[in-house]
């Protein structure tokens, strides 16, 4: 039995409606029987993947034997990839607040009507590209790689090669300041902190003077809600640009302080 | 009529008692199929109309409600699997043997807990994807969005403290990394920056709080499963309560308008 076909005529564009949408079928049969169908399906996969894989269970719990590597569960770690690149206190605590923050904000920054309820991207490319970036970029790549291509001491292996548990890497890593010239320590704080607040403030602060009597999209924002959507874009951003200078120009840190380090 | 069908199954649904319980005919027509639904109390967390693309697999991936399935299968092989376990540090990792080689089916039963815990946070990922992708967290659903974020990462949670429980070198060793960055947290962790503004060390500050002392030990084993089995599931419970209670309350699934 097929759910009785849609209407011909589209439903009226607006924002609340009175009367029942046009397009309904009843939930019994129509939705209730799917439910059931997925979640026989699903029930099936289940069993058959629990007889067929057992969970893995090792040694018991040894607080004096340490594994190498040490990881934590698939799903952190992303984060703990990131610890290559950040302190803890960035990469495990304010990190994945910010990530929390982020994604709960998403729907009081998005302000674009367009694209409610239906898939499509030339409507709304900036929030598609950008959470798609986020979320395939950089927090499944970086789970992919912390699972598959990390070993001993959290080096980098290709899947299936040999883990040399003595493999030794030379840290030459130097921080930005001394690197571009500056080594007064004290001026390479200040040099820090300006290429820090500069990269997540001053550059989005100088788009939106440039921008913001060009373009209607940005009008439309509002002040306060670019400044957090430009302080949560450009903190995702500032994380890319990070790995990109340890891995490209061996940067340490970029902000050397006595009491934080980025 | 339904009524004048012969056999046991029509005479019993004719039956005084049946009646007392189910309270619609069962005669193929609009009425009945709303009763069907309205007359149900866990039916009744559908609409009894919904709207047609809705149905299409291709638009919501089904992926809530399996992701609610998998809740479901979790709480009814964890209660089981809590009939066997005990959470301390003489008996735990004893029990993940005894499950293994002597209760019936105890393997199958853990298998599936586990399995299926990695499974829902694989189908929670996907289902905030979908919502993204169909940008279903536009007005008027603003505020489920910010409750299904929390239960992404109650969700995270759930597996995270349900990982330690086995107590077995993987499961110490991924919880030491995981609760080892909690030491970090800015003021609050001993390892912190600005740690001694607040003054905490080792045995007082956030990651102590979680795990009941300097090391990953029998106290954090009781506090994890505590955690794990009672709190994070009741919290997580009332949050999807909010969260379908809402979905309905938002007009039903999103859909162009
Ligand atoms: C334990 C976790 C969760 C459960 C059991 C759950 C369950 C559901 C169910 C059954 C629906 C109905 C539509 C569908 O199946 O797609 C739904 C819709 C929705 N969920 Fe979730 N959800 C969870 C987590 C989340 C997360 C992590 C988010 C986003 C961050 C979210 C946001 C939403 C929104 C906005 C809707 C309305 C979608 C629409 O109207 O198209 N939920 N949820």
């Amino acid at each position: 039995m097929a759910p009785p076909s849609s209407p011909e005529t589209p439903a009226p564009r607006g924002a609340r409606r009175k009367r029942p949408w046009p397009d309904q079928v009843h939930a019994w049969p129509y939705l209730v029987r799917l439910e059931m169908l997925v979640a026989t399906a699903v029930m099936a996969l289940l069993t058959v993947w629990s007889i067929a894989v057992d969970a893995p269970l090792e040694e018991p719990a040894n607080p004096t034997k340490t594994p190498n590597p040490s990881k934590a569960p698939w799903y952190f770690l992303g984060l703990q990839e990131l610890l290559v690149y950040f302190d803890p206190w960035f990469a495990g605590v304010v990190l994945p607040g910010m990530i929390i923050v982020g994604l709960m904000v998403i729907p009081y920054l998005d302000v674009n009507p367009k694209g409610n309820g239906y898939y499509c991207f030339r409507d709304r490319r900036f929030a598609v590209s950008t959470f798609l970036f986020g979320f395939l970029g950089l927090w499944i790549s970086a789970i992919l790689v912390g699972t598959f291509a990390r070993g001993p001491g959290w080096n980098l292996y290709a899947p299936g090669q040999y883990w040399d548990a003595h493999k030794v890497v030379a840290i030459t890593s130097r921080d930005l300041p001394p690197l571009i010239g500056v080594s007064d320590p004290v001026a390479g704080m200040i040099v820090g902190a300006v290429v820090v607040f500069g990269f997540l403030f001053g550059i989005p602060w100088l788009f939106w003077r440039l921008r913001r009597d060009k373009s209607p999209g940005l009008r439309q924002l509002g002040a306060v809600r670019y400044a957090v959507t430009a302080f949560f874009f450009m903190s995702m951003l500032g994380v890319v640009v990070k790995i990109g200078l340890r891995l490209g120009f061996d940067v340490k840190y970029v902000l050397a302080t006595p009491w934080l380090n980025l | 009529m339904a009524s004048e069908k012969k056999g046991w199954l029509s005479a019993l649904r004719r039956s005084y008692v049946w009646k007392s319980v189910f309270r619609h005919e069962y005669e193929d027509t609009a009425r009945n199929r709303a009763l069907q639904i309205s007359s149900n109390v866990f039916l009744h967390l559908h609409p009894t109309k919904v709207r047609r693309h809705a149905l299409r697999l291709r638009f919501t991936w089904c992926m809530g409600g399996v992701t609610f399935l998998l809740f479901l299968v979790l709480v009814v092989t964890g209660v089981i699997l809590m009939f066997y376990y005990r959470p301390t540090g003489e008996y735990a990792y004893h029990d993940m043997k005894y499950l293994e080689f002597d209760v019936p089916f105890g393997m199958i039963l853990r298998n599936m807990h586990r399995w299926t815990a990695h499974a829902m946070v694989i189908t929670v990922w996907l289902h905030m994807f979908r919502v993204f992708m169909t940008g279903s967290y536009k007005p008027p659903r603003q505020f489920n969005w910010v409750v299904g974020v929390g239960l992404l990462v109650l969700t995270m949670l759930l597996s995270f403290t349900g990982y330690l429980l086995p107590w077995d070198q993987l499961s110490m060793w991924a919880v030491t990394v995981g609760t080892n960055m909690g030491s970090a947290t800015p003021l609050a962790g001993h390892e912190g920056p600005f740690a001694e503004l607040l003054g905490v060390d080792a045995r007082s500050d956030v990651r102590a709080l979680f795990t009941g002392g300097r090391l990953i030990g029998p106290a954090t084993l009781l506090r994890f499963y505590v955690l794990h089995c009672v709190f994070i599931p009741i919290v997580a419970s009332v949050l999807m309560i909010v969260h379908f209670w809402r979905v309905r309350k938002d007009g039903g699934i999103s859909g162009p308008l």
